[in-house]
């Protein structure tokens, strides 16, 4: 049963009664194997681990913990199967099987998103509605590409690069897979993919779609673990390329690990991206914007909108607004369509994100949260605005993944420019303003891969993405997607 | 009396201006017969340091300058070269080429910052995308110079190698920091004369001596350098600058040995390597009924 929020404005008006997604339809094994060369494979040590539902900490399922053997054995799987099969197989023949995985995925979207909000704690209105769709859609982008990369790079001669190791982040489990694989198949590579330990459970259902898709044995391989699984991928010798999403400090480990060698490396790391409220902004959308800016999926996005900039003439109305809005939201069961904000994703996370909050009371930020109810059991956060905030603040520099929002308010367009871009990150932006040629100022000068104009957070497989800076290199989406899993002649 | 020839002292580029070493230390090079020819500059860290803070400063005016002016510029230091080419040819002789060998060194170069100033605003067209998103979006992606590089030049081709790595970098709007060649520096040297009067604004082209050994991992471990490039250098510099690139995500660019004359090795993706890929987003208005049916 969701617990609701109290707030001010619902004691007014209407209380919405739980509307919880039904999870009868979903069929979980007791424990999983790794995924390689086409088979369910025991891990080599014998040993599994746990997954939880972060909402409720129940069990969900065991998941195979695999090593340095059992990674070689994919590796050796995926090379065989590039060699024999998949870098043979004609262009349109290959397309044809990532489409189907792309039908098959849509047919199973609802279980899917069932699954993933029940691993992550991501609320199910965002699995069933972006996450999902999204991942099926990239599927279904890039297979279309599979028989046309000479028009994306014109007079140039396109490879494939042999067998890429992929390593994929907790917060978008499902979509941070397709964003890895989709594009890793059409351009003719194999693959093994690692999902996080805390969500592996709708990568091992990709992989059950991918077993019934027919695709070759060894052209995905799917091995769960630790960082230690992850990090034998990368220092496995026959890996040629190696692409990685999560934090910037194990991306970093990452290029210090494959310096000296030929692999190709694509980077999508942290950021601390400014959201920037402009005077003439629409206030009502604006801070629609700025609520799913940070609170989108708890706050656990890369490109999450956590450093919030308002111009000083209308701070105040929007920090009024923004806390009446913070009210109104929806804290709870991830399965209750009604969420706004669910489970954070694990024990772990929520010890960070506390820490930070404390961080942020200690160096004198004033600290706002709504008064309403969160669940005993499971990790949840209430949804946290710290005004107050200097630059030189650790809440204001360091990516906190949660949902955590720092505001600080600027007079002028110069100055803006100068905070929103004086951080190590760049990986998004947010400009709010109606003024059209102000936009284009603002998006020219921000050092960062996506910028968000009048909007914040939406992605979608044809747009790349993707950071400057310490936020990593290499983008996916898109045709510029391409080129992270292409040699070029 | 026969007159006494005025020999050219040797410096430093930094930030449009010719200082000399801070460290005031120097090494001495030799022509092939073992004459000594000039005292080149042994850079420091230090004057590694002073070179990214002026590349720095230069980033933002030379990035955001129209596409337009940025090739004008390029294509006035191959005017400016072009003037020099017997300077240059003497130069390179001085340091052992042929006379022959010289003068194709030339051309070369002259021809290969032409080839670039016509890329400057051209290449954005090829790398940029409007991205038709399933939502009511405009959506487009436009290439962005990468920032602050670091330019291992080539030990070998003098000019030519220094040419090929430098002039698409800064063509796609980066500022560089250039470690020339430990054994042909002086043409270095002399290409930063021809740059300091084509209109290059201080700071876009720094030019350092000395050794790589020495000077590689100031620039790569430099929290304010986006990213290094190189050509055939050893393994084991390599390997150590990868390692320092990593502690603030630099890209790292390697071009193996190659022999820079070939007209393959100049392209678009020598200017693409460098070059960043941002998207922006914004809503189309949704409302009312019409469509663009007529």
């Amino acid at each position: 049963m969701a617990k609701k929020t109290t707030n001010k404005s619902n004691e007014k008006g209407w209380e919405y009664a739980p509307s919880l997604e039904s999870t009868g339809h979903i069929e979980l094994k007791e424990s999983y194997d790794l995924f390689i060369d086409g088979k369910w494979v025991k891990p080599s040590s014998g040993k599994y681990f746990e997954t939880i539902n972060p909402a409720n900490e129940k069990v969900l399922a065991k998941v195979a913990h695999a090593n340095e053997e059992d990674v070689d054995r994919a590796v050796k799987a995926a090379r065989k199967a590039y060699d024999t099969v998949w870098s043979k197989m004609a262009p349109s023949e290959r397309a044809k099987y990532i489409f189907r995985i792309a039908r098959l995925m849509q047919e199973r979207a609802r279980e899917l998103a069932v699954i993933e909000t029940l691993d992550a704690g991501k609320s199910i209105r965002e699995s069933r509605d972006i996450d999902v769709p999204l991942a099926c859609n990239h599927f279904f982008y890039y297979a279309g590409w599979a028989d046309k990369l000479d028009y994306a790079f014109p007079t140039r001669k396109v490879e494939s690069l042999g067998v890429a190791g992929q390593i994929i982040p907790w917060n978008f489990p499902l979509l941070m897979a397709a964003w890895k694989i989709a594009p890793a198949l059409a351009a003719g590579n194999t693959v093994v993919l690692k999902p996080a330990e805390t969500t592996p459970l709708t990568a091992l259902k990709l992989a059950e779609i991918i077993e019934l898709s027919g695709l070759p044995a060894g052209v995905v391989n799917i091995v769960t673990g630790f960082g230690d699984t992850g990090a034998a991928i990368v220092a496995h010798p026959d890996v040629d390329k190696v692409a990685f999403t999560g934090s910037t400090a194990v991306g970093k480990h990452i290029q210090r690990a494959i310096a000296g060698t030929d692999k190709k490396v694509t980077l999508e790391l942290g950021g601390k991206s400014a959201n920037i409220i402009f005077e003439d902004a629409p206030i009502d959308q604006a801070v629609e914007g700025i609520v799913n800016g940070i609170f989108f999926n708890q706050g656990h996005v890369c490109c999450a909108g956590s450093r919030l900039f308002v111009q000083e003439s209308v701070a105040e109305l929007v920090v009024r607004k923004l806390k009446q809005r913070m009210d109104s939201l929806y804290v709870g069961d991830p399965l209750d369509k009604n969420t706004d904000i669910g489970a954070i994703n694990s024990k772990e996370q929520l010890e960070v994100i506390n820490k930070y909050i404390k961080i942020g009371i200690e160096e004198g930020a004033e600290m706002y949260q709504p008064s309403c109810e969160i669940p005993s059991k499971g990790y949840f956060c209430k949804p946290t605005l710290f005004s107050n905030v200097a630059q030189s603040n650790l809440i204001a520099q360091e990516e906190i993944f949660g949902p955590v929002l720092t505001i600080q308010t600027f007079r002028t367009v110069d100055e803006v420019i100068q905070k929103a871009n004086n951080s190590p990150f760049g990986l998004a932006a947010g400009v709010w303003t109606d003024k059209g040629s102000r936009i284009f100022n603002l998006t020219t000068k921000l050092r960062a891969g996506v910028v968000w104009a009048n909007t914040y957070n939406k992605f979608d497989p044809a747009s790349p993405f993707g950071g400057y800076k310490e936020s990593g290199f290499g983008r996916e989406g898109g045709l510029h997607g391409l080129r992270a899993y292409v040699k070029l002649k | 009396m026969t007159r006494l020839q005025v020999l050219k002292t040797y410096k430093l580029f930094i930030g449009g201006q010719f200082p000399r070493t801070e460290s005031g230390r120097y090494y001495a090079l030799h022509g092939k017969d073992g004459i000594a020819i000039a005292n080149v500059c042994l850079s420091s860290r230090k004057d590694a340091r002073n070179a990214v803070v002026a590349a720095r400063k230069a980033f933002g005016s030379w990035s955001e300058r129209s596409a337009f002016n940025r090739g004008q510029i390029v294509y006035r230091i191959a005017e400016m070269l072009e003037g020099r080419r017997s300077q240059f040819i003497e130069e390179l002789q001085l340091m052992g080429l042929t006379a022959a060998n010289a003068a194709k060194e030339v051309d070369a170069s002259v021809d290969r910052i032409v080839y670039y100033a016509g890329w400057c605003d051209k290449y954005q067209q090829i790398l940029s995308a409007v991205n038709p998103v399933a939502s009511s979006h405009f959506n487009f992606s436009v290439a962005e110079a990468t920032g602050v590089v670091g330019i291992i030049a080539p030990e070998e081709s003098p000019l030519l190698g220094l040419v090929s790595l430098l002039i698409p970098a800064i063509a796609g709007g980066n500022t560089v920091v250039v470690i020339a060649s430990e054994k042909y520096p002086l043409s270095a040297v002399t290409l930063a004369e021809v740059i300091h009067s084509s209109d290059v604004p201080g700071g876009v082209v720094n030019i350092l001596t000395g050794t790589a050994d020495e000077l590689v991992p100031p620039l790569a471990s430099h929290l304010d350098v986006n990213a290094m490039t190189s050509s055939g250098l050893s393994a084991d510099i390599a390997r150590a600058m990868q390692v320092q690139a990593a502690d603030n995500v630099k890209r790292v660019v390697r071009y193996s040995a190659m022999d820079w004359s070939k007209p393959s090795t100049q392209g678009l993706s020598m200017i693409e390597d460098l070059q960043e890929i941002k998207t922006t987003w914004h809503p189309i208005e949704n409302i009312g009924g019409a469509t663009s049916s007529y």
